[in-house]
């Protein structure tokens, strides 16, 4: 019996002939790649295959593996209603990948909250200001090795 | 003996700090310092079916310098707690503050880096409201303790020339 | 405590990305505790005249570190702070995570829960653009129209109560299934409160749709196209009222949305009053998805028979062995997960609400990410403010409909 090969499938074999190596997980589309490559796949996402929504930037930390974060990216196609996610491992030394602001504009709040929280860089985004947290926090709360409790007032309390 | 019928208003019995005080809990002007999900129940407390105008408390005043309720709506977070404690300190005295819910109570279950344990913390508070968000009725019975509160205390008005 | 300066001075917790000097005009600071960023948001303004040249968008009041909260609790713990995310439709977010857990956990609803998911997001989703578009109205002025939405949306809370408990916040989605089943007399009450609707709506409509004023406020304000909606990433009513009909209920059909039979409403130009007037046709929509619904319910179970996720019948729990371990470990341990990441994405009210959720075959989850929509419309709202009014950015950002729980976490 041969099955009618779906969407997925056949996205996968598209990106396949473009050089661009995917695996199948829960629906979408996985591609794990240097840091390095990032930017030249998110411009070939865009304008070959119709990858126009940037959905989401994310990283994950995992202490003790080297590279320690992985910097996740999602993607959507609202042509083929089909994602792609993306992603990178980074050093706990140079956290740093280049910035999609180029080619997305939503990747500016994005790349800010995950500065935030990380502490990843993002090569040529002009703004890396606090965007969640605040002027003066030091540290980045979603790293595992930041104490969930360890708050950092700015209002001096009530005795 | 020939019973003469009183007139409705013709004297009322009362003291004078229970009169001004009586006087004084129907007239709150509440500021809503709104942050988070209790804004919810805050819209439904201060429309149709529950109407805090019944309480003299509906119509809020959106510079703190005009108010004497704050309403503390929601989490306040460590971010939020300078702008917070700037809004107070700009209310005029006599103010009273309310912690409306649970997050502006005690933090609620955000033991975390990124909220306040309660804005207790850096503001005085007069009545706390529970719930995740409290029920408006519970919101009617904060504003009605709060009430209380305000008929029993002193004010200058009452003095022995008055 | 970090070091707080002696003389209690109180600081500023964000930097302005301009000065006066810089722009050359009057700088303007709106928020974050002001009336009309109902929530918590604050927008630096540049001015040149009454025109805006510059925003500078500031969000993170309300950063309650719910994803870091995440990772100390069970996959059942998390629910009442998924709820907490979209404060207006809790619903709605309790189904996207639960979907995304059973997705990684490979369990299948049963045919009952999953009409039902599908009615209650539907429910949900009119309870939300009600309180969107009462609150925007109200900023503009239109105190009747707010009044009259919050009474039919009051009804909704009450009869929402009936069935989940709480008014806002409803901790009613379970990991393979749903908390409790319908009770008695929900349906009959569930079509009246829809015939008050109608009624309602009805008012809000002659109310406000040929309103000179409101049309004066909205219509060319705050224009968006949608090559500019994509590129910053717009979802749900934002980007369908920019003119394209994108919706993952009918692209990427989830629950029973394949079965239903709905419309897409989208708008013409991509303004405040299309923003209004989307929301305004989708929760008829929705009305219609409800009656469709009511008649594909059919009677049945509402949990999965998956000794994972799914607790024990309580008497079960109190008359034998496994069962009382069963649900000693899944109350302690939480639901074992098995390792490996999902993202899942549901069309919640105000665009694509994705979950990212990382495990590593524990109780726990390893990391969790949620893709907030309101988080990413405020990525791009300066766009839709720059260039008009000062005064159009209570009408414009009411029209956003940024909700502080979902934007900030």
């Amino acid at each position: 019996m041969t099955m009618e090969p779906t969407p997925l499938t056949v996205l996968r074999e598209r990106l396949a002939t473009d050089g661009l190596e995917a695996s199948e997980s829960l629906g979408l589309l996985v591609m794990e790649l240097p840091a390095t490559d990032l930017l030249a796949t998110a411009k070939r996402l865009k304008s070959a295959h119709g990858f126009d929504i940037l959905l989401d930037v994310t990283a994950v930390d995992w202490p003790g593996r080297e590279p320690r974060f992985d910097v996740v990216y999602h993607f959507y196609s609202s042509r083929e209603h089909l994602r792609v996610r993306v992603k990178t491992a980074v050093p706990e030394g140079d956290p740093t990948v280049d910035s999609l602001t180029p080619l997305y504009g939503a990747a500016h709040f994005m790349e800010r909250e995950c500065h935030d929280m990380f502490g990843i860089g993002f090569r040529d985004n002009p703004d890396l200001r606090p965007i969640l947290l605040y002027e003066g926090f030091e540290g980045h709360p979603l790293r595992k090795d930041y104490a969930k409790d360890h708050a950092q007032p700015l209002v001096r309390y009530r005795q | 003996m020939e019973h003469k019928p009183m007139g409705a208003m013709e004297y009322i019995t009362t003291r004078k700090d229970e009169l001004v005080g009586w006087a004084r809990k129907f007239s709150i002007y509440p500021y809503p310092f709104v942050t988070a999900c209790c804004a919810m129940e805050f819209m439904s407390v201060s429309s149709t079916l529950y109407d805090t105008d019944r309480f003299g408390a509906a119509l809020p005043r959106f510079t703190p310098r005009q108010a004497d309720l704050l309403m503390v709506v929601g989490t306040v977070t460590h971010k939020q707690a300078p702008i917070l404690k700037k809004v107070y300190e700009q209310m005029c005295e006599p103010k009273w503050v309310m912690a409306f819910g649970v997050c502006a109570t005690s933090g609620g279950f955000y033991q975390n880096y990124a909220a306040l344990d309660g804005i207790d913390r850096i503001i005085p508070v007069d009545v706390y409201i529970p719930g995740c968000p409290p029920r408006p009725e519970t919101v009617i019975d904060g504003i009605m303790q709060l009430q209380d509160k305000i008929a029993r205390s002193p004010h200058p008005i009452v003095n022995e020339r008055f | 405590m970090t070091m707080l300066p002696e003389d209690n001075t109180l600081q500023n917790p964000v930097r302005a990305a301009f000065t006066p000097d810089e722009v050359g005009g009057m700088v303007v600071n709106i928020g974050p505790s002001h009336p009309a960023t109902h929530g918590t948001l604050q927008i630096i303004a540049a001015l040149d005249g009454e025109r805006v040249t510059r925003a500078d968008v500031h969000c993170g009041y309300l950063h309650r570190g719910f994803e870091k909260e995440c990772e100390d609790h069970t996959w059942n713990n998390l629910i009442p702070y998924v709820d907490r995310l979209n404060y207006c439709s809790g619903l709605l977010n309790d189904f996207a995570y639960c979907d995304a857990v059973e997705t990684l956990m490979e369990v299948e609803i049963t045919p009952r829960c999953r009409v039902l998911r599908t009615l209650l997001a539907e429910y949900s989703r009119i309870a939300d653009h009600m309180t969107c578009i009462a609150a925007s109205l109200m900023e503009i002025g239109a105190m009747t129209a707010f009044l009259y939405l919050m009474t039919i949306r009051d009804y909704i809370y009450e009869h929402l109560a009936d069935v989940t408990g709480a008014r806002v916040t409803y901790t009613y989605g379970r990991i393979g299934g749903l908390a409790r089943d319908l009770p008695e007399g929900w349906l009959a009450r569930l079509e009246e409160i829809l015939v008050q609707y109608d009624d309602f709506i009805g008012r809000v409509h002659a109310l406000m749709d040929r309103n000179r004023i409101f049309i004066d406020r909205t219509r060319d304000v705050g224009v968006l196209t949608t090559e500019e909606a994509l590129n910053w990433g717009f979802t749900g009513p934002m980007l369908r009222s920019t003119g394209v009909p994108r919706d993952l209920r009918r692209d990427t059909p989830y629950l029973a949305y394949e079965d239903l039979d709905f419309e897409v409403p989208v708008g013409i130009k991509g303004d405040n009053y299309d923003r209004y007037y989307v929301r305004m046709r989708e929760m008829d929509e929705s009305v219609y998805m409800i009656r469709q619904l009511v008649e594909m319910l059919e009677p049945g179970p509402i949990n999965v028979d998956d000794r994972r996720c799914t607790l024990p019948e309580k008497h079960l729990v109190y008359s034998e062995i496994e069962s009382l371990i069963n649900h000693f470990k899944l109350i302690m341990e939480g639901p074992q997960v098995p390792a490996g990441d999902v993202y899942r994405a549901h069309e919640a009210a105000n665009g694509e609400l994705g979950f990212y959720l990382v495990s590593t075959g524990g109780g726990n989850p390893y990391r969790m990410h949620v893709r907030a929509p309101s988080f990413i419309h405020m990525g791009g709202l300066h766009r839709l403010l720059e260039g008009y009014q000062l005064a159009d950015i209570v009408a414009t950002f009411g029209s956003v409909n940024m909700i502080g729980g979902e934007c900030d976490r």
